[in-house]
Formats: C-alpha cells, structure tokens, sequence
C-alpha cells in the first residue's frame, strides 16, 4: 500500500505525507515540507530593534502576536528594557487574543469537518448555519480583542520595544468584556459538541515541555519545564533544544531529553493542568480530559479547554486593568547592545527567539526555534506508532486518521520554513 | 451561476488569507455571491476552472512558478492578495541577504544558484489582472475590489498617498520627533493604520503613483530628506524594479 497526500490541507503551510507499506510492514513514513524558505534570521541582520519586531511577525499570519511578543522580549532583553506591569498585563491580555484566534480558528475551521464528514465548513453555511454562524461570532470577539489591544487582527502595530504606542481605551475595553462574557453560552455550545464526537484511540509517550506555570497556566515567561524534569531559564533554550537533521525527512527537527518532543496545548495542559481557570477545569472534565493523557488526537481537547481558560482569565484580566485605569506611560530604550532571549507560549507550543545587538542597536545575529519544529519529531514518531495498527482497514479510513493526526497537531509550515532544509535537484 | 473563486498560497505567512476569514460580518453573505472552489487552507479539494483566482505570497521557485502558471491558465482573472505576491513584501529582504548566508541559514550549506530561488512577486512570471495591496491586505479593500469584479468595473486603488490620510486623521507627524516615515511616498487606503497606532509607516502598501510630483515632497525637503533616502527605507516590504 502507498498513500501519498500532496499539499495536505485544512492547515498552515504546505507539506505532503508519504506512507509506504509492504506486506504489512512500515516502509516508509515521512511527512515531506514543501514550502520554500523564507530566511528570516539572516534577513533580520542589520535591523534597527524598532524594525525587527514588525519584521519577525510576518513568519506567521496566524502566529504574528506570538513572533512579537516573543521578539520584544528577546530585544528587551538584549538591550535591558524594563517594561512595565501595565504593559506586560497588555501584552497578556493580547496573547489570549492571539491563542483565541488560531484555536478557534482550527477547531471549526480544520477539526470539525473531519468530525462531520464534510471536505469544509463552507457548504455547512447553508444545511448548519447555527454552527457556522457560532463559528463566526466566536472567532470576531478573539479578533477584537487582538484589534482593541494590538490595532489590527493580524500582525499588530501597537506592540514596541518597552511597552505600547498606544494604549487601548477603557471604554473599548469595557465593551470588549460584555462580549467575552456574551459568548460563553456559544463556548457552552462548542463544548457539548465535541463532546459528542468520537476521538481516534491511541497513546504514545513523550516529553511534554512548555514554559513554567509559576504565575499561573504557562503564558509569557523566563522558565522552560518538561515532564523529564527540564526546569531552566529561558535564555539557555539553546543548550537544551538540540536542532538535527534527518537525511530522508529534509526538514529541521529539535528534541530535548529524547528523541522526540511535545509542545503546545496538550503539553501545557499535561504540565499546569492545575493551574487552569475554575470553568476551564469543569470542561476538561465533560470532555473527559485526564493529566496523563498520552493520546496525541486529545491536542483538539486540550485546545478547547484552552479556549475556555483564555476566556475566563481575558475576563478577569480586563477587570484588574480597568481597576487600576490604563495611564500612558514613557518609554526608555538604554543605548548599546547585548544579547537577550524571550519565550511565549504560542498557539502551537513555545515560541523562541534570540538576538544580539551590536552598540548602534542593529542585529549582528538572531535565531528563531518554532513550535512545529519541536513538534515535527514527534508527529512522525506517532504516525509510525499508529500506521501499523491501521492496516487492517480502508485505504480512505487510513488517510483520514492519519491526516487527523497531523491536524491535531495544528502543525505551522509556513512559520517552520525559515528553519527548514530541502535539497535541490 | 456564481462566480467561482478560488484561493492560493505561495511563500508567505498566509496572514492576507486569514485576513479574508478574518471577514465574520461579511462572509455569510460572501458565501451567497460567490462560489468558493478552492481554499486550501480550509478545505479539501480542487477545481479544473475558475473565474476569480486570488493568489497570496511570493513565488521563490521553478515549481512554484509552474504552479502559478497552472493556476493562471484555469482563472479568468488573477488577483495578487498582498504585499508578497504583489511587491515581494517582507519577502524581498532576502534580495540584499549575502547568498551563501542565506544558503547555509536554510539548508546548512552554500546554494548555488540560490538567487533564482529568492522570492518574486507574481508579475514576474504572469499577467497579473488585479492587486490588492498591504501587508496584510485590507480586508474592505478586498470586497470593493471583489465587487468591482463582480459587477464588471476595472477596480482602482488610491492614487493618493498615506500621509493624506494621515493628516485627516490629525495624528502628529512622525518627522517632528525624527522619526523617519514613508506616509509621503506610501499609496494610501490603510486609513493611516500604523500612524493611528503611534508607529510609523512602513510602506507595506507599495509605492503611490508618481511620488515625486506631489506636495508633500516637500516635507521631505525640510526634514533634510530626499526621495531617494526614503525609497532605501523602502526595502522592508517591497521589491525594487532592478533587482525583480
Ligand atoms: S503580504 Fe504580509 S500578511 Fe500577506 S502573506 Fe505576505 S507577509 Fe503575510
Ligand atoms: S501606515 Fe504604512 S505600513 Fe502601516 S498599514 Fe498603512 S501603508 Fe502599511
């Protein structure tokens, strides 16, 4: 048997999955990224600090907030910025945004049509329009909430070096909480939903690793934490992450204390279950969501008791913002260089990004490790666990296991292709 | 029958895409006017014709410009979505990138020839019928250009530049605190975005027609600033015609 999908859809990027099997055994399985590079570490050589944040954000549409939030702290780092606890609540509050988006965004727009037997949402819009019109209303209050804080839903502009250019209005934060709370009961709506669907069966144990949940579930930070007992700054992600090649996958992969890693929903979840918001924990019940998980398709689980969470701090968040009245406040950016990380838990798992600064303030070296990167490894891993207890059924019911697999992952190509090797002809 | 439309991704970070999904109000009634055939990014599935094709990112090698072209013969009309397919956008940083550099940061080792694999808008392989411009695009500017199509006009983009908007909006101007910005040379129709934000335009919109024979040249001038030194600045999200 031979299942080649190219240009695997419902996800971010493009790649294809090769599976090869002979008389019952795994020839090959390989998941091949076919998006070109697009070099940002070397592009962002030379940039002023001001320029690389916006720079770094184009890496990902879906991921932009993350890629700033994450090339802010390395440059504040770098260069010694302190930033405030107004705009490090901002900034939070922005990044629950971001999560929001990219979670709601996969869990109607890429999971649910495998769960519903439809090729996509659209023709739903007509025979289900409840469920796309909640799909719709759910996913407009996250891009407000990006909007409100970060001036545009995609690729922020208030974000800077030190803090923000501009602060969002009390009032526009007001009304964004009335709307947080409206739609609990369309959250409601989407938690019953999945839990009526029937997620594939299996368990594969790996290394979950995500930031520290020492202030709370894992979210912005300087500790990195692992289910093998990682438990170091942020700023030695290098020496823990190893990046390696292998010869017949063409693509970067990076592991921690073995061969193969988790980051993302399920590993936030599986590390700082305790740490989520009071609903959050009654919905990881009903979806009957343990701590110990080891079934990689329970990534939609975890990122749907995520969503909740998100909801339920943005709302508290807003609150103790509001109490203390949003003020302008100055920035100042210390003259001269150094060198700084900052780490964020982005939708898919967590984001890294390092710089050294030269004395102008200019980049003389960056270098950006991403989730899927991290995640590549194991994805592979599973889909060689899983294929050989598949073979006994249809060509069809494979494929589609299999691509809900890597779906459950949310894998990111088109952020990954900057760390990616393809080889010419 | 309605129209079908169709929608493509090349290098770049699908941001101009989501930015279209990112249309809630508008995209029920989207769903009535127009037939969407291919949407890779959140559906399965493929379509032998079109009407509309709109095409985002950057085409960075002879597969993908065979692609495109692929693309180009089925669709009636092309639409470039964005600053990458349009000007190369952030893409086009590559372009003054040591190539062995870029070589090794992506495949561990010197490339040969790695400049005919750096990122190029559409135009340089196809005709190219319509652009929607920005980084990301702006998604009312993609429905007035759709609807243009729709109804059979020849769409239009502003043919003034973004420091007009600016000033209706009456934000400060960023050359009084040394700031330099490209709003002066920046086609318009983001309403200012980034200056409203507090930040400073950096031309993700491309070049406005004819930069030099406006007015506002002349804050350049009083700033100590020729149009020249702008258009360096210009390098972050677009393309310059030598090197495409
Ligand atoms: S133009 Fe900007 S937003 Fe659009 S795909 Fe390119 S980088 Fe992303
Ligand atoms: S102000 Fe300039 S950089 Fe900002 S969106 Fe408008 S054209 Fe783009």
């Amino acid at each position: 048997m031979n299942i080649e999908i190219k240009h695997l859809a419902r996800m971010e990027g493009h790649a294809n999955l090769v599976v090869d099997t002979l008389n019952g055994e795994l020839k090959e399985c390989r998941l091949e990224i076919v998006e070109s590079p697009r070099f940002f570490e070397v592009m962002l050589k030379g940039r002023h600090y001001s320029d690389v944040a916006p720079i770094a954000a184009r890496i990902c549409g879906v991921c932009s907030v993350s890629h700033t939030l994450a090339s802010l702290a390395a440059t504040e780092n770098a260069l010694g910025v302190k930033v405030s606890a107004q705009a490090q609540g901002l900034r939070r509050l922005l990044s629950y945004g971001e999560n929001l988006q990219s979670h709601l965004l996969h869990l109607y727009f890429m999971a649910v049509p495998d769960y519903l037997g439809v090729p996509s949402l659209l023709p739903l819009a007509k025979t289900r329009r409840d469920l796309v019109a909640r799909a719709l209303r759910l996913k407009k209050v996250a891009n407000d909430l990006v909007r409100i804080v970060g001036g545009r839903p995609v690729h922020p502009v208030t974000p800077r070096v030190g803090g923000f250019s501009a602060l969002p209005a009390a009032q526009d934060l007001k009304e964004l909480r009335r709307r947080l709370v409206a739609a609990l009961a369309d959250l409601e709506e989407t938690v019953a939903m999945f839990a009526s669907f029937a997620v594939p069966e299996m368990a594969r144990d790996t290394e979950y690793l995500s930031l520290a949940a020492d202030q709370g579930y894992p979210g912005l930070g300087e500790r990195m934490v692992s289910s093998d007992g990682i438990d170091a700054p942020v700023a030695d992600f290098a020496d823990i992450l190893t990046e390696y090649f292998k010869p017949y996958a063409n693509a970067k992969f990076a592991r921690a204390s073995r061969d193969t890693l988790m980051v993302g929903p399920l590993a936030r979840f599986r590390n700082a279950s305790d740490k989520l918001s009071p609903m959050a924990k009654k919905v990881a019940a009903v979806l009957r969501l343990d701590a110990a998980t080891t079934n990689p398709y329970h990534g939609n689980l975890a990122r749907l008791t995520e969503v909740v969470h998100f909801f339920e701090e943005a709302i508290h968040l807003i609150d103790t913002l509001l109490l203390k009245g949003i003020r302008a406040e100055s920035i100042w950016v210390p003259p001269g260089g150094g060198r700084g990380a900052g780490a964020v838990e982005a939708p898919r798992g967590t984001l890294f990004h390092a710089y050294t600064y030269d004395a102008d303030g200019r980049i003389s070296a960056a270098n950006c490790i991403i989730p899927t990167a991290q995640n590549l490894g194991n994805i592979e891993a599973d889909l060689r666990a899983l294929v050989p207890q598949l073979l006994h059924l249809p060509q069809e019911e494979i494929t589609l296991q299999l691509e809900m697999l890597i779906r459950a992952y949310d894998p990111c190509i088109s952020c990954s292709t900057h760390l990616v090797k393809v080889e010419y002809v | 029958m309605k129209p079908r439309v169709g929608f493509f991704d090349f290098t770049c970070c699908e941001g101009c895409q989501l930015t279209i999904l990112n249309l809630e109000d508008e995209f029920l009634e989207l769903l009535e006017l127009v037939e969407i055939v291919e949407f890779r990014e959140i559906m399965t599935g493929q379509a032998a014709a079109l009407d509309i094709a709109f095409v985002e990112g950057s085409i960075a090698s002879p597969e993908e410009a065979a692609r495109l072209q692929r693309i180009r013969e089925r669709s009636r009309t092309l639409v470039a979505l964005g600053a990458c397919a349009d000007n190369a956008g952030v893409n086009a940083l590559s372009h003054f990138c040591p190539p062995d550099e870029l070589g090794r940061s992506a495949y561990g080792r010197v490339v040969e020839g790695i400049e005919q694999r750096l990122p190029r808008p559409l135009e340089c392989f196809v005709q190219v019928d319509a652009r929607v411009p920005g980084c990301p695009i702006d998604g009312q500017e993609f429905l007035g250009l759709l609807q243009a199509l729709l109804v059979g006009r020849t769409p239009e983009l502003p043919a003034y530049a973004v420091c007009v908007e600016c000033k209706l909006g009456e934000y400060p101007c960023t050359f009084e605190h040394g700031t330099v910005c490209l709003g002066p040379v920046t086609r318009a129709g983001c309403n200012a975005l980034c200056l409203a934000a507090g930040d400073r335009c950096r031309g993700c919109r491309g070049l406005v027609d004819n930069p030099r024979s406006q007015p506002y040249r002349q804050i350049l001038e009083q700033h100590g600033l020729t149009v020249e030194d702008i258009l360096a600045e210009f390098r972050i999200f677009n393309l310059p015609p030598e090197k495409s």
